[in-house]
């Protein structure tokens, strides 16, 4: 077929069949979180009491500001990673929001605890439970939005999806962190941190597979 | 840069639906797509650079709700292509390709070999006139068997029949005056 051909052939249906990329990926997360939500509830069924009032913890306050802000950031940074637009290294920056909460969370609760605490509450109560359940939550949301990825136009697939992970990561924090009892920035900076970063890596290698176009 | 404008303005009525403007939209971001892939392909794949220019602009059509109609069009359009080129080099190192040039050597030069009009008259002659009239209409007017079997009031068998007696006796000529 030669070139002008094909593109007597393109021209025929010029208005685009899908949504934006933005469009798209609000919908996806819409239904990521939907998914979660539902996971959850199969998994471990109930929240804890003092989710619902917030004020008296400042750590419970924090652990939702961090996984919320990583939810907001990861979810900017895959937005743009969508495009086939070379990203700007600023795009990468809106990241460090939610690492500066939990870096000046980490610090604040050093220089609280007594040094013999410091040890347990970095431990906590059950770290492997976690382990387990971060990325079981993760998981859906992070097939959902890769999904989305592939109707988008994402030129560097293993980026977009890492942003995937860490931002299906950031929802299912925040899941787990309604149940989980462990409200210590040092617990949440070690094991969310290492929950998140798995589903982070996941979604790398899946995006470079499966994100290609 | 002018022309950037132009395309940003083709490609949002394109994506109203105006399929004029989508394909001369498609047409003036061809010529860059192929400029840009002639500069980025090794000289060894040059010879797919069509390709890889109609592989892009696919890949423009697939992905055409992705481009933001308030951003500039043309790193849109450059990502794309380098995406794509890239993608066609990546895919050619899987099965190399060798170029021609080093082997010029071990090449013959092609035969070309032609019959002047007067030579085929000739041997065309030469023919009892059934078959003349069969051979000159399937071979030098290029009608097919069927329409030479309906013009001359035949069967499609015997024009068959007559082209190929005509034909071997048309070999045999040829081959013994050569």
């Amino acid at each position: 077929m030669n070139t002008d051909d094909l593109i007597a052939s393109l021209a025929d249906d010029a208005a685009p069949a899908l949504p934006r990329p933005a469009r798209l990926l609000g919908l996806a997360l819409v239904a990521a979180v939907a998914a979660t939500a539902v996971v959850f509830a199969l998994l471990l069924g109930s929240v804890r009491a003092e989710v619902t009032n917030l004020n008296g913890d400042a750590r419970l306050a924090l652990k939702f500001a961090v996984t919320l802000a990583l939810v907001g950031s990861a979810f900017v940074l895959l937005a743009t990673l969508a495009h086939p637009e070379r990203p700007r290294p600023r795009a990468f920056a809106i990241l460090g929001v939610p690492l500066a909460l939990l870096l000046g969370g980490v610090l604040l609760e050093v220089a609280a605890l007594p040094a013999a605490e410091i040890g347990p509450a970095l431990v906590g109560s059950n770290s492997l439970a976690c382990l387990v359940y971060v990325p079981l939550l993760g998981a859906l949301p992070l097939a959902v939005l890769l999904t989305a990825l592939r109707r988008a136009a994402p030129t560097r697939p293993a980026l977009a999806g890492l942003a995937a992970g860490l931002l299906a990561g950031g929802i299912a924090a925040t899941a787990y962190g309604t149940y989980c009892p462990d409200d210590s920035p040092l617990f949440v900076a070690t094991w969310y941190g290492l929950s998140v970063g798995l589903l982070a890596l996941a979604g790398a290698a899946a995006g470079q597979r499966i994100l290609r176009w | 840069m002018r022309n950037e404008d132009a395309l940003a303005t083709l490609m949002r009525q394109a994506l109203e639906g105006d399929k004029a403007a989508y394909r001369d939209f498609l047409a003036r971001a061809a010529v860059d797509i192929r400029a840009m892939a002639r500069r980025r392909l090794p000289a060894s794949a040059q010879a797919d650079l069509e390709d890889v220019v109609q592989e892009t602009l696919l890949a423009i059509h697939a992905k055409r709700h992705t481009w933001r109609p308030d951003r500039p069009i043309g790193p849109w359009l450059a990502a794309i292509a380098r995406y794509k080129a890239i993608d066609a080099i990546r895919r050619r190192g899987a099965r190399p390709a060798e170029d021609i040039a080093d082997y010029e050597h071990l090449i013959a030069a092609p035969e070309v070999e032609t019959v002047s009009a007067h030579d085929v008259q000739t041997v065309l002659d030469a023919l009892p006139p059934g078959q003349r009239s069969v051979v000159s209409a399937i071979t030098l007017e290029g009608r097919s068997i069927r329409e030479t079997a309906t013009g001359f009031g035949m069967s499609e068998v015997a024009v068959r029949v007559a082209l190929h007696r005509g034909l071997a006796a048309i070999r045999s000529r040829m081959g013994r005056t050569t």
